[in-house]
């Protein structure tokens, strides 16, 4: 390993490390009463529709398809694993069809 | 630690573990996709496995391969690093009810192990039923060994077993996240940020370069949340 290659991977670490601990201590020292706690309570939720949708809408049609099934699959039966087979099944077989 | 805490810590190191199982296999795959990447790059076997264990984080990996080109751009590489992985600020942050009452050094040994997934794998569960900080860290433990063994898996073998689309594995992560959202919904009071949330995601992803469009939804979101006035007197089941 040289030194500029391992120069490239302990900055990349200490960042990536600084903001996982960096946003816990943050948060721990910010208000918790009002519309900070408002904004907190609702972020988990927000942040992970954010990762989802431009995801779901950027596969087309049977992208489309299977986050609705995956979707509903979840609703009914709340079983995660379940839910993800059928729309990695949907997305799978609408390519191996061609379609 | 009392032995009775050492054996629900353990215990809940265990569920997180399994819990994560139904994502491993598409780590796995999307770190053999990288590993195959970071050979043709000249990435060696132990640089490849430091980056695993130490950056531990998907698509900020992949773009430290795809500019790992000599003479290696350690500033340019450590700002693209600091873009994609600004979520994990926002991240951090609401992890922080988890994390109530525990030491300065639990928060920084627990912390590192934190990604996408395991960390929704335990938001989904946190207003449900009881998890501690030991579950998102089996998450992690699980998550990191699948990142692990892909990578190098991809890194030693070639491109023969790198290809997640023909599976639909791409899809995924988006369905396992789509299962759980539903977990985080907690009423009509969500209507609104949701919404605007999703409008703010999708026109960040299409017309902002990077990953920001999680931030710009999730801050977005998160303050109209803030800022719409309670109607009824809050009630959060932690308190």
């Amino acid at each position: 390993m040289t030194d500029a290659s391992f120069a490239v991977i302990a900055a990349a670490a200490a960042v990536t490390y600084g903001l996982r601990l960096g946003g816990l201590l943050l948060a721990g020292r910010l208000p918790r009463t009002g519309r900070f706690r408002r904004f907190m309570n609702a972020l988990p939720g927000t942040i992970l529709l954010s990762l989802i949708v431009p995801a779901a809408l950027a596969g087309g049609l049977w992208s489309w398809v299977a986050t609705l099934c995956t979707a509903l699959c979840s609703l009914k039966t709340g079983n995660v694993f379940l839910s993800m087979l059928l729309g990695v099944g949907i997305v799978a077989g609408s390519r191996w069809l061609g379609l | 630690m009392t032995e009775n805490q050492g054996t629900q810590a353990l215990q809940q190191l265990r569920v997180g573990f399994v819990a994560n199982l139904v994502v491993a296999a598409s780590v796995g795959a999307y770190g053999s996709v990288l590993g195959v990447l970071a050979a043709k790059k000249g990435l060696s076997w132990s640089e490849l496995l430091l980056m695993n264990l130490s950056v531990f984080a998907g698509s900020a990996q992949f773009v430290i391969v795809d500019m790992w080109l000599p003479p290696l751009p350690v500033v340019e590489i450590t700002l693209a690093v600091l873009v994609i992985n600004m979520r994990y600020l926002l991240i951090g942050a609401s992890l922080e009810p988890l994390f109530v009452g525990t030491s300065f050094r639990h928060k920084a040994l627990f912390m590192h192990l934190v990604a996408d997934e395991n960390w929704a794998m335990t938001m989904a569960r946190f207003h449900r039923q009881k998890v501690t900080t030991y579950f998102l860290l089996g998450g992690g433990i699980c998550v990191q060994s699948a990142w692990c063994l892909g990578t190098m898996a991809g890194h030693r073998l070639g491109a023969g077993i790198a290809e997640p689309e023909r599976f639909g594995l791409d899809f995924a992560f988006v369905a396992v996240f789509t299962a759980l959202v539903f977990s985080f919904w907690r009423g009509r009071q969500d209507l609104l940020p949701w919404t605007v949330t999703a409008v703010l995601a999708y026109i960040g992803a299409s017309y902002v370069p990077g990953k920001w469009y999680i931030l710009i939804g999730g801050v977005g979101g998160a303050l109209v949340a803030a800022f719409t006035p309670a109607t009824k007197p809050e009630v959060t089941p932690h308190d």
